[in-house]
């Protein structure tokens, strides 16, 4: 069954705009019914696996229409999104309980979805700005969801520094559009191959970094991140950190460093100062924290710098003509990074929201001992932290040991072992969280907690089972073959993208 | 918010007929001439901001309800969609496809005529709809929602 | 030469945005980045002596082609399609913003940011 591209921005889109239809009688029905388009969603983003299509919207070709294409990376993302948007989805039927206005967050959680999937499907860079826009508006509104004190203040702060960000990203498709005159990804690359660069261009690349690194929450554009993460309500950090900045951080920067611009020397050690600058300030900086959430969000920060670091040293094995094997095993393995941080951090963000659901606290010193009266909690937990801080035979394991592999091959010892300390780091910040939520006394007011059921539980359990068999996408050859290979290709392809492309028409 | 002095409220509620009107003009001729969708149907919302500032803030509440315009909304939405799934199913044709589109043919002139241009109208009017009852639905809860009133923020 | 103009006003907007400490002028530093990124789209389709790109019964030929000195001086369509674009999103950031700054002033009982500082670390 070969579904047609644009559903996967339509489809949560009409559903978006079904869902306050419903109003307050029919808030059961409403809920259902996007848990069965996230459902859906997953289903046709597994029949996506191994293909690669364009679309042309309208049947007008490129260079004059708009096209969506599929290929091997945007296929990896779709899975990711499609997913913990599915898990994210399930949990909230019970954790929105406690908020008024549920169809209200339902419709702006398929928003975000729709901009997530349109950003990842795009094959024109005015399109991509406009669903990132969409998705950004919808993750600044739902940060500020429950209207306290600190969420309006965390929203405001978030929502200032991504509409500059967004303002840059526009500013520097401006100027792209000025120097090569076209808006299609495929063409602006074969201009720039066959024209090389001049000063406009390099600006835009400037902007482009600064602009997209600050949507994912690259140091030092991370500022909004710590105060945004831990405001939201827990399914929302769940999408925030787990595919958000992803999508409209990474996949962008990759989609615009590798395929249009083409990687240079100067822009690879770019990259890999600023993914080390996130790794180690990130562990750092969350080893200090009390608060449960953000210790988990400046986590991230540290995480998404794995990804980076992956990725930045294959540009700049690429850009220096070394072993393509080497590129390609570390594009692997920053590919692999982004998949596995996606469920395991949203995993230990829906167990966060499953303890403050509980016990109504967020701060580490107030918990303890909850081990005995939350097993399903515990359990889930421990199996994300452990994959997280990269125990074998989890997850994290895999992508770590890939990432140190390609760095100590291309002979860079110094990011290795960086690499390994940053992961010393991240198990002990784990093993102190663990410590303080779980382990230890009951302390006087939490006597009656108890285990959160239902829908809740089934979503923590589906993303565990996963975190134990991402692994096998490593070491068993057909899932490596279908689904990550083809990604790793199109990253290291750059700028015969365009070619392909091109050739389709 | 109170209202104005009786002359401002006769020659609005007049005026605000004849702005309405235009921005329905705006929408349907959006193929020929500049505007369009959006520009109509801010046109449109800006006729009930003047309802609203000559008669105070409930009249315009009174006039079109929350609950219809949040309704209007969404429909404007669905019928975009619905116009471009549409060019989905036509043949062989595709997602947005401009399946009403006429050439010359059979002796019919049709370029540069109201209806002419394929489903373009038809985007225009689901647009206008849907920009319109946003706006109106913006600027009403921004300006008459009160601290203590329960008042949920919508877009 | 105009186009460093708009660069200036860019920047403008960037220092309101940053150094301001009233949450509404932030508001506006963010709107005249907006409206120096509009502008500079629309100034890169001009062209010396244009027109504007809308077709009149005068510019068709018998066979509703457009005719060549359309094309040669009519200005470039393109970018205000993208302007268009751009504004509306503007428009819809901007209620966001405007409303989160109503709700942070009923909560708070100030628009100074160096006083709303409940979240540290």
């Amino acid at each position: 069954m070969t579904v047609p591209l644009p559903v996967f921005v339509v489809l949560p889109l009409a559903t978006a705009f079904m869902l306050p239809l419903f109003g307050k009688k029919g808030k059961s029905a409403a809920t259902l019914l996007a848990n069965l388009v996230t459902i859906g969603l997953v289903v046709m983003a597994v029949s996506t696996i191994g293909q690669w299509r364009t679309y042309e919207v309208g049947r007008w070709s490129i260079p004059l229409g708009i096209n969506l294409v599929l290929d091997g990376l945007s296929c990896l993302l779709i899975l990711a999104i499609s997913v913990v948007s599915a898990a994210a989805m399930l949990f909230s039927t019970r954790y929105m309980e406690q908020y008024t206005a549920k169809s209200k967050y339902l419709c702006l959680f398929m928003l975000m979805v729709t901009g997530m999937n349109g950003v990842v499907l795009s094959g024109d860079i005015f399109n991509l700005f406009v669903f990132l826009e969409i998705a950004s508006i919808a993750s600044y509104a739902l940060v500020g969801f429950g209207c306290e004190h600190e969420e309006l203040e965390a929203s405001f702060k978030y929502m200032v520094l991504g509409s500059i960000a967004s303002m840059f990203i526009l500013f520097g498709v401006a100027l792209v559009y000025g120097n090569t005159g076209t808006l299609n990804m495929a063409y602006i690359s074969r201009t720039i191959s066959t024209n090389g660069m001049n000063m406009g261009l390099t600006f835009a690349l400037g902007l482009f970094i600064a602009g997209f690194g600050l949507k994912a929450a690259l140091v030092p554009f991370h500022a909004w991140l710590p105060d945004a993460h831990p405001s939201a309500p827990a399914p929302i950090s769940a999408m925030l950190s787990g595919v958000l900045i992803k999508a409209l951080g990474v996949y962008a920067l990759t989609r615009v460093l590798f395929n249009i611009f083409g990687v240079t020397v100067t822009l690879g050690w770019i990259i890999i100062t600023l993914a080390i600058l996130s790794m180690v300030c990130g562990a750092l900086l969350a080893l200090g924290q009390w608060d449960f959430k953000r210790l988990l969000a400046y986590s991230s920060i540290s995480q998404v710098g794995y990804v980076v670091l992956g990725l930045g040293l294959g540009a700049l094995i690429i850009a220096k003509e070394g072993n393509t094997a080497v590129a390609s095993l570390a594009i692997l393995g920053g590919l692999l990074h982004l998949l596995n941080h996606a469920v395991y951090k949203s995993l230990l963000f829906l167990n966060s929201g499953s303890v403050e659901m509980a016990t109504g606290t967020r701060q580490l010193r107030e918990m303890g001992g909850l081990a005995e009266k939350m097993p399903y909690t515990r359990a889930t937990c421990a199996i994300a932290s452990a994959s997280i801080a990269g125990v074998p035979p989890f997850s994290g394991f895999w992508s770590k040991l890939i990432i140190v592999i390609a760095a100590i091959q291309a002979e860079y010892y110094w990011i290795a072992a960086v690499v390994v300390g940053v992961s010393v780091c991240t198990l002990i910040m784990y093993l102190k969280a663990h410590r303080y939520v779980f382990l230890g006394e009951l302390p006087e007011k939490l006597k009656d907690v108890k285990e959160n059921k239902g829908s809740m539980l089934l979503a923590m359990s589906i993303l565990a089972v996963l975190c134990v068999a991402m692994g096998l996408l490593v070491l068993v050859e057909p899932l490596r073959a279908g689904v990550l290979e083809p990604a790793v290709k199109v990253v290291m392809q750059g700028l015969d993208y365009s070619v392909n492309i091109i050739a389709q028409k | 918010m109170n209202g104005m002095t009786i002359i401002v409220k006769t020659i609005s509620s007049w005026v605000k007929v004849l702005i309405f009107l235009f921005g329905i003009y705006i929408i349907l001729f959006g193929h020929l001439t500049p505007g369009g969708g959006f520009a109509g149907g801010v046109i449109l919302a800006s006729s009930y901001v003047l309802l609203m500032l000559a008669f105070g803030g409930k009249s315009a509440e009174e006039n079109l309800s929350l609950g219809i315009a949040s309704k209007f909304d969404c429909a404007g939405a669905l019928l975009f969609i619905a116009v471009a799934l549409v060019g989905l199913f036509y043949g062989a044709a595709s997602f947005f496809y401009n399946y009403l589109q006429q050439d010359v043919e059979a002796g019919h002139e049709t370029a540069l005529r109201l209806v002419s241009a394929g489903t373009i109208p038809l985007s225009n009017i689901a647009i206008g709809l849907k920009v319109g009852a946003s706006l109106f639905l913006v600027i009403l809860t921004l300006s008459i929602f009160r601290p203590e009133s329960p008042a949920d923020k919508k877009e | 030469m105009p186009y460093a103009l708009c660069f200036l006003l860019f920047v403008i907007g960037l220092y309101c945005a940053v150094v301001k400490k009233n949450m509404v002028k932030i508001v506006v530093g963010i709107l005249v980045m907006e409206y120096a990124v509009n502008l500079f789209l629309i100034m890169l389709g001009y062209r010396w002596d244009g027109i504007a790109p809308i077709v009149d019964r005068e510019y068709l030929t018998e066979g509703n082609n457009i005719t060549n000195a359309f094309l040669s001086h009519a200005v470039d369509p393109l970018p205000q399609a993208l302007v268009l674009t751009a504004i509306v999103i503007s428009l819809g950031s901007l209620a966001l913003m405007i409303s989160i700054c109503i709700r942070t002033y009923e909560k708070y009982g100030t628009f100074d940011i160096t006083e709303i500082r409940r979240l540290k670390g």
